[in-house]
């Protein structure tokens, strides 16, 4: 094992890297010719995939902390979740660009009357205020409001989950996986609720931005 | 007076000369692929012939989808759900001997081996749009035979009102049948008056050669009007029946898939918009055409029918 101050030193560019590595892969393969018969299908379903399975990691990363014990990851949560924005990003811009070419009326109705759409449009929607307040200047700003925003996370990994699973066919594995894994992340999470109610008297100003593990 | 043209030859329907060439250039594929011995001669022969369907041309926009678009492309549901499953995981399939059941309200029911079909009905090239219920399309040089020519052959009774067709049933070839994501084995149908409609095809190959597993080895269905999924592959039983049969889509999401399942651009699917599509390699969607464009040919088996209703 690396020595905790090489994981210090190195472990963000790292986390990076390996992020950022779905997307430099979709690029070369464009640039390769090898998306297959229809590449903004492709396209889609892979920044699709990235975006809601980066969303879960960086929700696994308070209940790795709690069952593992290394404080450390929660070092990259914020890093992770603003990857799973910019795949979110990277989905909905090739819906609108590559796939609509902006065809307005067809958008519209696409978000008014495919649920699928509709809740993967909100979902996006959704995540952009989580996004914008990652900052620490907003977390200060928001105090002990800003763990009750972003627990929105959760709602937003659901609204992936239902996205992906009402635009299958018949073969619902996939999203029920997502789901699965989102549902037992959750439960860990609540799991702690009873102690922690007991601990939170004074709820401490949010210093950091892992204000959920105050009570721990 | 009006001059009626024919109603089964349209002008923008007649191949241009590019496309024409184009064909040569399959033949002598195919007749190198036949040397290798791949290709049974009667399919040849019968491709060699030329041009026997003017009317199943599309318009000259209509380019042909790239063999390896149409080979790597697929739903195949028996050997995954991806689209690319089918190309890497159909090799498991033996498609000779192969025989295909044909029964029920007929006659005169029987055993057919495939390559008996072959040579009893030469393939002749039909170049038909195929548009998925997913919204894509692709435009295929199919070999086959009319399904009317068959059906024919087995004399349908008067109480046939349906034919009702089945895909193979192992999970040991078919390793995507392992899990149930449908109802296997896959089933499908048609009314006998679609089924014996000169653009019903059974089809055997595709850009001159034998048709390869995934694109549903060694023999297909290939209704051009209709949703690909109508289309079904690798056949093993062709029954003739009284009842509606009730295909395997229809059982998976009744709301969603029909029996009829005509495409059609004003009834969308539930869940997503079947106003356009695209075609496999362009950019632009291109708006979806009632009855897939062939709604010259085949409208009149629906006259007066609901389509919203009987989708």
């Amino acid at each position: 094992m690396a020595s905790p101050a090489v994981v210090r030193r190195l472990g963000k560019p790292a986390v990076f890297l390996a992020a950022l590595l779905p997307a430099l892969l979709l690029v070369a393969d464009t640039l390769r010719d090898r998306l297959g018969a229809n590449p903004i299908e492709t396209i889609t379903h892979r920044t699709g995939w990235w975006a809601l399975t980066l969303l879960l990691v960086a929700l696994a990363v308070t209940p790795l902390r709690r069952v593992t014990g290394w404080n450390g990851v929660a070092r990259y949560r914020r890093m992770l979740g603003l990857f799973a924005f910019t795949y979110v990003v990277l989905h909905f811009l090739t819906y609108l660009v590559l796939d609509q070419f902006f065809a307005w009326s067809f958008i519209v109705e696409d978000v008014m009357d495919r649920p699928y759409i509709t809740v993967g449009f909100t979902t996006f929607v959704l995540l952009i205020p989580l996004a914008v307040t990652s900052t620490r200047g907003w977390i200060r700003r928001l105090g002990p409001r800003w763990q009750r925003l972003h627990r929105l996370a959760y709602v937003a990994a659901a609204g992936g989950v239902f996205h992906f699973l009402w635009l299958v066919k018949a073969d619902t594995r996939e999203p029920v996986l997502f789901g699965v894994a989102l549902v037992t992340l959750l439960a860990l999470r609540l799991r702690r609720r009873p102690r922690r109610a007991a601990a939170r008297a004074p709820a401490a100003p949010a210093r950091s931005s892992k204000p959920v593990e105050a009570a721990s | 007076m009006p001059i009626r043209r024919p109603a089964d030859i349209r002008s923008s329907e007649i191949t241009d000369e590019a496309l024409y060439r184009d064909r040569r250039s399959f033949i002598r594929q195919a007749a190198g692929i036949a040397a290798a011995g791949l290709v049974a001669p009667s399919l040849l022969a019968a491709c060699d012939r030329g041009r026997t369907a003017a009317s199943e041309e599309p318009a000259p926009d209509d380019a042909l989808t790239p063999f390896e678009d149409v080979t790597t492309y697929n739903n195949f549901y028996e050997f995954g759900t991806g689209k690319g499953d089918p190309a890497k995981h159909a090799g498991s399939l033996r498609v000779r001997p192969w025989t295909v059941t044909v029964e029920g309200e007929v006659a005169k029911p029987g055993v057919y081996d495939v390559d008996e079909l072959i040579r009893l009905f030469p393939p002749e090239e039909r170049v038909y749009r195929l548009r998925c219920v997913e919204a894509w399309s692709m435009v295929i040089p199919w070999l086959g035979f009319p399904l009317e020519n068959l059906l024919k052959r087995v004399e349908p009774t008067g109480q046939a009102r349906f034919v009702e067709f089945t895909t193979l049933h192992d999970p040991e070839q078919m390793p995507g049948q392992k899990r149930r994501v449908l109802d296997w084995p896959y089933r499908e149908g048609l009314r006998l008056d679609e089924a014996m409609h000169p653009l019903a095809i059974l089809s055997v190959g595709l850009y001159g050669r034998m048709l390869l597993p995934q694109n549903g080895a060694p023999i297909r269905l290939v209704v051009p009007w209709k949703y690909g999924f109508k289309s079904i592959k690798s056949i093993v039983r062709i029954r003739l029946v009284n009842r509606q049969p009730v295909n395997t889509w229809q059982a998976s999401a009744p709301n969603e898939y029909g029996f009829y399942a005509n495409v059609n651009p004003a009834v969308d699917h539930p869940r997503w918009t079947q106003k356009r599509e695209r075609r496999l390699g362009e950019f632009r969607h291109r708006p979806t055409l009632p009855f897939n464009g062939y709604a010259d040919e085949v409208g009149r088996l629906y006259t007066g029918m609901d389509l919203r209703r009987n989708f």
